[in-house]
């Protein structure tokens, strides 16, 4: 007798919880139903994401980097559901390697990104690297994994929290993720997943007067409209490729804070 | 209630005391004031194409200082052109060791004339000239100095990388400190190998006119900096250029939202450096005769004209009678008056346009019920002046505490804990600038931690410096002006 | 009898001798930051006054003197000399005032007031183990009584640097107390060396401790330690005495001593004052120079207003 197996259902991943879509709706992407988010639902995942940040942005650095480790973990654990999801073993395992490399940044940012300041008087200055708030992502269409990884990994490990719009065409290695993601200690809301279609939820997301910067590298060529929406409440527009590994792709989710106290007896 | 009784002399009794301020004003023939300035493209003073000029007019006496040209859209043209030619044939193959020897120039000339372009500032935007003499100038060619030493450094800022230029740079810099932001956008742009066209503000073009015979002095090849003057109009044609690379601004939030939708779609690196509401919050053990000075300093330094001012005071309730009464008192001795005289501590509004909009909104003020402080003061009978101004009884709520007034008016509020401090300082779209007074070293990194700002000055306020990376969080606008962090929005890291 | 132990709470009376004055309150201690004090001193310092104004500040100088002479090699005849240049400090100009008081040693007193009686030049005296003050209490009150006595109208007492920096505060406190009662009717400056104390807090910390024990002038140095009297640390003093008399209504003199050699200086000193106390403490009664050289500077820039002329010291007697 063949054994009837038990289906996965894909849903959205908002502040630690797999909620279907507040609209009911689904759409079908490599052969699965696929939760269609609404904008509702893109405002309920930047509340997440906002309740999440101070969270996440207050633990210690060393922390942050462990709970990132502890996700690769997760991810090797998962590696064959995500290997389905996406072009195979070959882009797994440059993900996790990806995620492992960011882990590591995370107690370093301040020191390579910071600055002490020699100024032209008796002061002490120093600038040091601190996290926006919510940024959101809008995910490269390919490759469905490599892509997602390359921008959600940059955008958190320094301390911001995420609102991502997974690949239209490719959602479902984002919600395989979006399971690593839960068992890996990262506070709930820390990184908030929706499906759906771009056209519908972007331009809610980069009008959005509470999400602080913008990810635009998924948004193949027709932006203005989102940038011209971003300048609403002056959002940092992110652009990048889907597969750029470097602390500057780190540094362009991060504001620098620069601190002056006179020296004196 | 002197403990000591007057004793008898043999001397006459004296005179009362007279004590006054000698006027000591610096003197105006230092700048050879020209009838009309052109604009500066490729290394020449050229009449602008569209036949037009406007008047520079001098806030604190109202005279028509010179005429200067108006730039329409093929003026703009003609220098983004210029620029372009300067970058393609020239500049970007120039060894960067020679680039900086350029900037080390400048740097070093406007060291030698600081005198001229301290009462020419003065002159032109009626900023007190003690801290055009002082801080305007000094810094200004302090940064030219800072990143003349960058430009063949580059690749050791950003390790792993190769720095490469942008190509031309459109720069709009704001009235409030008009040569210093010209050194703030030109000097990094330079250095990183990049060749500027500088829209410089409509009401203060002077400085920059005559940073203009500046370059000419460094021999600095024609088309690497070019000015033009002129209004609004002037600043959309050089956004709207198609030839330009990368965009810096500083000026109010609202024009610099104008200018993102602008660039929208565009491949064009934008900069902004925009409006702030800074909070400067003084705890009941700071050392307050010092606090006192920089709450002045914060707010009436440079007529309040200053995107990082502490408009907004956040006293503790507990110190919050002694230090108004201090503060009150420190209020009452600063001198208004010609920004030439040297024992001047607060000058002449910009232009009659802001003065307008510093006496709407203190009218605000006083409608939805604050209580208005302003010390006796004379005033001179022509030019553009309003009274260094304090308002109590200030809910946050009040349009005087929320809106940018960019004048000599702050904003009382008091708070009770260090959380509510929090609460009430980044309750606001902006980021910019806080100051913290405290004794406490714990609690000034608490509050550093906190804060959304770009800038903390703790125990002190409205500090700058070449090395210091200054720009804003939020509405504030993004990107860094000053140290190594300046040079990246100049640079294409490949 | 309820059912205490010996071990309940029970807080001791307070320490005898430091007792906090009642009625108003008397300033918090609060703090000093260096790097402001010190620029907003030297942003006054950079004041230009009129020329009118300059000629009155430097008579005003002269009469807020103390003409000072502390040297082991003093004599009688040195004291004599210093009190004829008190009393007509310029003998060619009859219209620059005297002095406010000659400042000697213990010993000289009685040289001093013999020489000054009827002139209205004051005499001062240093007391209480000038200028350590590392003696026993009962020394210093006994100095302080025979200089009472030898006809001191003011004593220039020293604060005990060593209890105060280890600490004693109640100490210095009890001796300022002490001294003040045998004054009598001389008034009482005390002088705090700022130069030994290290620090801007301490100085705002000492000031307050004099003030409180009843000092009626407070002192910036002896003369004696490098630094003495620097215009930030008198600006750090006039603060305290600023906020004494806000909370109080109490005036306090100050007077900065040591260092100050020029007659530009000693008009930043008068710009500082005027900006930080007003007016009303641009008199001799409030606020005094202490210094020796100063007075022929300033004697030479007057008669250079007069004259028009660049002076040269020949022409002004050494005392």
């Amino acid at each position: 007798m063949t054994r009837v197996s038990v289906r996965k259902t894909y849903k959205l991943y908002i502040g630690g919880a797999f909620p279907r879509s507040e609209s009911g709706r689904t759409f079908e992407a490599e052969s699965q139903n696929v939760a269609r988010a609404s904008r509702k639902d893109a405002r309920d995942a930047v509340r997440a994401a906002r309740a999440a940040f101070p969270v996440w942005a207050g633990m210690t650095a060393y922390n942050r980097g462990q709970i990132l480790y502890r996700l690769a973990e997760m991810m090797e654990a998962r590696s064959s559901d995500l290997e389905r999801a996406c072009s195979g073993r070959g882009e797994v395992e440059a993900a996790i390697d990806r995620v492992v490399w960011y882990a590591g940044w995370a107690d370093k940012l301040a020191q390579v990104l910071g600055s002490s300041n020699p100024v032209a008087g008796p002061y002490f200055d120093f600038t040091v690297p601190e996290p926006m708030g919510v940024v959101a992502v809008l995910a490269p269409g390919e490759p469905p994994l490599g892509g997602l990884i390359s921008r959600v990994a940059p955008a958190i490990v320094g301390g911001n929290a995420a609102v991502v719009v997974a690949s239209e065409t490719h959602p479902v290695a984002a919600i395989e993720f979006a399971e690593a993601l839960a068992t890996s200690d990262l506070p709930a809301g820390t990184v908030n997943i929706l499906t759906g279609f771009r056209d519908e939820l972007a331009p809610w997301l980069a009008g959005h007067m509470d999400v602080n910067a913008i990810d635009l590298t998924g948004a193949d060529g027709g932006s203005t409209e989102l940038e011209q929406l971003a300048a609403e409440n002056v959002k940092r527009v992110v652009r990048s490729s889907a597969d750029a590994q470097s602390p500057w792709e780190i540094s362009a989710f991060l504001e620098l804070k620069t601190v002056w106290h006179p020296i004196g007896l | 209630m002197a403990q000591v009784e007057k004793r008898e002399s043999s001397a006459p009794a004296p005179a009362p005391l007279e004590w006054e301020y000698a006027p000591a004003p610096e003197a105006r023939d230092v700048v050879q004031l020209e009838e009309r300035y052109g604009l500066f493209v490729g290394g020449e003073i050229v009449q602008p194409q569209t036949g037009e000029w406007f008047a520079s007019i001098s806030p604190s006496t109202e005279e028509t200082l010179f005429e200067v040209a108006l730039a329409g859209e093929a003026d703009v043209d003609g220098a983004v052109g210029a620029a372009r030619d300067a970058y393609e044939n020239g500049w970007s193959g120039l060894a960067p060791s020679e680039r900086a020897k350029y900037l080390f120039r400048i740097a070093r000339i406007l060291q030698e004339r600081s005198r001229e372009l301290a009462v020419a500032e003065s002159l032109d935007g009626g900023k007190p000239i003690r801290e055009s003499r002082d801080v305007d100038i000094p810094l200004a060619a302090a940064h030219f100095f800072y990143y003349a030493g960058w430009a063949d450094k580059l690749e050791y800022a950003f390790p792993n990388r190769t720095p490469e230029p942008l190509g031309v740079a459109a720069q709009i810099i704001p009235w409030n400190f008009p040569l210093l932001m010209l050194a703030w956008k030109i000097a990094p742009a330079l250095a990183c190998g990049n060749t500027v066209v500088l829209k410089p503000a409509e009401t203060t073009p002077l400085t920059a006119m005559i940073f203009a015979d500046v370059c000419r002095q460094a021999e600095l090849p024609p088309g690497v900096v070019n000015l033009v003057t002129g209004d609004g109009t002037t600043g959309a044609h050089l956004v709207r250029h198609d030839g330009i690379d990368k965009l810096a601004f500083t000026g109010s939030t609202e024009v610099g939202k104008l200018i993102m939708r602008e660039l929208a779609g565009r491949d064009v690196r934008l900069t902004l450096e925009l409006g702030g509401k800074a909070a400067n919050i003084v705890f009941d053990d700071a050392a307050l005769d010092q606090a006192v000075e920089g709450i002045v300093n914060g707010i009436y330094f440079n007529q309040g004209h200053v995107c990082c001012a502490g408009s907004r005071l956040l006293v503790q309730e507990s110190i919050y009678e002694p230090l108004l009464e201090k503060l009150k008192r420190r209020l009452s001795t600063l001198r208004v008056g010609d920004p030439l005289d040297k024992n001047t501590d607060v000058g002449a509004i910009n232009s009659k346009a802001q003065l307008e909009k510093i006496r709407e909104l203190v009218a605000s003020g006083e409608d939805e019920g604050a209580e208005i402080f302003q010390p006796e003061c004379e005033l001179p009978e022509r030019g553009y002046w309003f009274v260094p101004t304090l308002f109590t009884n200030v809910a946050q709520s009040y349009r005087i505490a929320q809106e940018e007034i960019f004048g000599p008016v702050l904003s009382v509020l008091t708070f009770r804990t260090p959380e509510e401090a929090i609460e009430k300082a980044n309750n606001t779209p902006y980021g910019l600038s806080a100051g913290v007074w405290t004794e406490k070293g714990s609690r000034i990194l608490w509050m550093v931690e906190r804060l959304r700002a770009g800038v903390v000055w703790a125990n002190t306020f409205n500090r700058f410096d070449p090395t210091s990376p200054f720009g804003g969080y939020r509405e504030s606008g993004f990107g860094r002006e000053g140290g190594r962090h300046g040079l990246e929005p100049y640079l294409r890291l490949e | 009898m309820p059912d205490y132990t010996r071990r309940v709470a029970k807080a001791p009376a307070l320490v005898g001798g430091f007792v906090l004055p009642s009625g108003p309150r008397l300033p918090r201690v609060g703090s000093v930051d260096a790097v402001a004090l010190e620029e907003r001193a030297a942003t006054l310092a950079k004041r230009s006054i009129k020329r009118e104004s300059k000629v009155q500040a430097l008579r005003l100088a002269v009469r807020m003197m103390d003409l000072t002479t502390l040297e082991g090699q003093d004599t009688p005849g040195k004291v004599a000399a210093l009190c004829s240049k008190a009393i007509r400090p310029d003998p060619v100009d009859r219209s620059v005032p005297s002095v406010a008081a000659v400042c000697v040693y213990p010993s000289l007193a009685g040289v001093a007031k013999e020489r000054l009686a009827g002139s209205g030049v004051r005499v001062a005296s240093v007391a209480t183990a000038f200028p350590s003050g590392q003696s026993p209490v009962e020394i210093k009150i006994a100095e302080t009584r025979a200089v009472v006595e030898l006809g001191a109208d003011e004593v220039d007492m020293v604060i005990d640097r060593g209890a105060f920096l280890s600490g004693r505060y109640a100490k210095v406190y009890d001796e300022i107390v002490r001294v003040k009662e045998v004054c009598g009717d001389a008034h009482l400056k005390v002088i705090l060396e700022t130069g030994e104390l290290g620090t801007y807090d301490n100085v705002r910390r000492a000031s307050l401790i004099a003030i409180a024990a009843g000092a009626d002038f407070i002192k910036t140095s002896t003369g004696k330690i490098n630094p003495a009297a620097t215009l930030p640390v008198t600006l750090c003093m006039m603060e305290v005495v600023r906020d004494v008399y806000a909370e109080t209504g109490r005036m306090v003199g100050i007077k900065p001593a040591g260092g100050i050699r020029v007659s530009k200086q000693a008009v930043q000193y008068l710009v500082v004052l005027y900006e930080t106390l007003g007016r009303e403490w641009m008199t001799p009664d409030l606020f005094r120079f202490g210094a020796s050289s100063l007075l022929n500077d300033v004697l030479m820039q007057l008669r250079k207003e007069k004259t028009g002329l660049y002076q040269s010291g020949d022409y002004f007697t050494i005392d």
